[in-house]
């Protein structure tokens, strides 16, 4: 693989990365100090955030600059707005946010500042999950820093802007990473995402303009500031631009988050950034972006790994959480664990979702335990047709019948030879962990 | 029994940073059960219910919503195994299994000597360094058998 620019993680092994002092020393909050000194008009940083290209790395795929541009006329509409960070990191395979918030807090923080100074926002809250403790405590200790040193509160490096950014713990709920779900979380409620219109921009917290962005789209936007949308568009392909966090799990010689440009083939980060496939053995098959994404057999690896390349060969870019499963893998096995995950993480609001989420995970472990029936594959199917596409409130109920239909497409052949042996001939050798109650935490 | 002067001190700062009260609801309620030993007594729902101005069962029903809030207590230590897709590949059954044995605990209750509390949890986002558990919010990463019996053998 050819060299490539970095700047993602280009802080995140320096001693004390997550200290004021590291991240002043690397050029740190140079951006902000020329948006406010210049000064920037916040239209000119919504300009080049679009015009970089830049599209949200929480998974959608969404272009920022534009959501930015979403939010109402400050001249027309007088009342506050927020930023929300969407920190609740909760997509099976993804721990990208996790290292930028535990190893370089500070970038985070002055990509807050640039996001509220372009559109007008006068706090930011940073919606952590309630698990991820160092990279709350980073944080907290990287605003305090802030805070002391003149570049969060009031007044900003003397300047009129001002802008506040809280911390708010979430508390285990994967449906708070849906945006609206997120803000009802904030305001103190239970999960429940709202239906959409009103979008966030229009009503969002506190029923004022709001905008809600993931970690590592908030990362880059110091970056496109300082270095401009050519640079950004330099790297990767015209319709993913910039570099992206990787995860990859599961099966390889060398998981881990890595920086990588957008447009590698997907056997070329298993092969020569994983290190390959563990064990010697081969590739089964790979979820691209996520347990929400359509998983994909081992013939479809030479994929480019960028929003339009993986959406053609049927599935989505999601996280880049690439989850890889060797040939001794079981197909069953693994619908059964992520069927399980969406019946436990469904908000209960729609009745397609409550129910259907519950059936899903119900067949995959019958098949999965030898108890299935050949019709259960197409009651799968039918089912998951009746879930999605965009028959909810929100995604939640897509993102369990999308993989549903991928696996049984590609390995239908793999859940019938359970139904008819009676058996998962792949099921590892049964562990025995006792249980207090069917149902876990 | 009432909230303590110091968590209504506190309580009344973290309010401060949002427009309207009740948004401090969930981080109140993480810092009610770190204060009473990891559980959430119906005593404890009722006086953030009259801090925040609530209905107790408006505060019971967002305590109920959220996987991490306990209602009942636990052990000591508390183990929460991830069992999702990344660490089951890796052999989360495998360890979870061993964890129950070392700990004595069976999952979803609490060891006979009341020293471990041990929980299958979601996704921890520690995906590439799998298996995992966190101990008492603390990650412990690349686990194998012997290196969680070590961990868990240290606590007190």
């Amino acid at each position: 693989m050819k060299d490539f620019p970095k700047y993602l993680l280009s802080r995140v092994g320096l001693p004390q990365s997550h200290t004021l002092a590291t991240y002043r020393a690397e050029g740190g909050y140079r951006a902000i100090e020329d948006v406010l000194k210049k000064p920037w008009k916040p239209e000119q940083v919504i300009g080049v955030i679009k015009d970089s290209g830049l599209r949200g790395r929480g998974g959608a795929g969404f272009p920022t600059g534009m959501k930015w541009g979403f939010m109402p006329d400050i001249t027309k509409d007088p009342r506050p707005r927020y930023l929300a960070v969407n920190a609740d990191e909760s997509e099976p395979g993804t721990c990208k946010d996790r290292v930028l918030m535990e190893k370089d807090p500070h970038g985070l923080i002055e990509g807050c500042l640039i996001a509220c100074f372009a559109m007008h926002a006068k706090a930011a809250y940073i919606y952590v999950r309630g698990e991820y403790r160092l990279s709350y405590s980073r944080l907290q200790a990287a605003i305090d820093e802030a805070r002391a040193a003149g570049l969060v509160g009031q007044n900003i490096l003397g300047t009129d802007f001002s802008c506040d950014i809280w911390m708010h713990k979430g508390a285990g709920a994967y449906i708070c990473g849906e945006e609206t779900g997120l803000m009802e979380s904030l305001e103190g409620k239970r999960g429940h995402p709202r239906p959409k219109p009103p979008f966030p921009a229009g009503s969002g917290l506190w029923k004022s303009p709001t905008t809600v962005n993931n970690v590592e789209s908030i990362f880059n936007a110091p970056f496109i500031v300082r270095n401009g949308a050519g640079w950004f568009k330099s790297m990767g392909v015209p319709k993913s631009t910039g570099n992206f966090l990787l995860c990859i799990s599961g099966h390889v010689n060398k998981p881990g988050v890595y920086e990588l440009p957008f447009g590698l083939t997907a056997r070329q980060i298993i092969d020569e950034v994983a290190l390959g496939v563990w064990k010697g053995r081969k590739l089964k098959a790979f979820f691209p972006g996520g347990s929400s994404t359509g998983l994909l057999p081992a013939s479809m690896v030479d994929v480019a790994m960028d929003h339009d390349s993986v959406k053609a060969a049927g599935s989505m870019f999601g996280t880049a959480a690439m989850i890889i499963l060797d040939e001794t893998a079981s197909i069953p096995q693994a619908m059964d664990v992520i069927a399980r995950f969406y019946d436990h993480e469904s908000c209960g609001q729609c009745s397609q979702c409550r129910e259907g989420t519950q059936w899903l995970h119900q067949i995959f472990r019958r098949i999965a335990h030898g108890r299935g029936q050949m019709s259960d594959l197409d009651l799968l199917v039918s089912l998951s047709n009746g879930m999605a596409p965009a028959k909810t409130i929100c995604a939640l109920a897509d993102a369990a019948a999308i993989p549903t239909l991928a696996a049984v497409k590609h390995f239908r052949h793999e859940f019938e030879e359970c139904i008819r042996l009676g058996r998962d001939p792949l099921a590892p050798q049964p562990q025995h962990a006792p249980e207090l109650h069917e149902a876990h935490a | 029994m009432a909230l303590s002067d110091k968590l209504k001190t506190e309580f009344t700062e973290l309010v401060a940073h949002y427009p309207e009260k009740r948004a401090g609801l969930i981080p109140a309620l993480h810092r009610c059960q770190e204060e009473q030993g990891g559980w959430l007594s119906p005593q404890a729902l009722e006086d953030l219910a009259e801090f925040f101005g609530l209905e107790p069962v408006e505060v019971f029903g967002v305590a109920t919503f959220y996987p991490m809030f306990r209602l009942t207590p636990r052990g000591r230590h508390l183990v929460s195994v991830c069992h999702n897709i990344s660490c089951t590949l890796r052999g989360a059954e495998d360890l979870l299994a061993h964890v129950c044995r070392v700990t004595g605990s069976p999952v979803g209750g609490t060891s006979p000597d009341g020293k471990f509390s041990v929980v299958r949890v979601e996704c921890q986002g520690a995906c590439a360094n799998a298996p995992m558990f966190d101990l008492d919010g603390t990650y412990h990463e690349d686990l194998d058998r012997s290196r969680a019996e070590q961990i868990l053998g240290s606590c007190q």
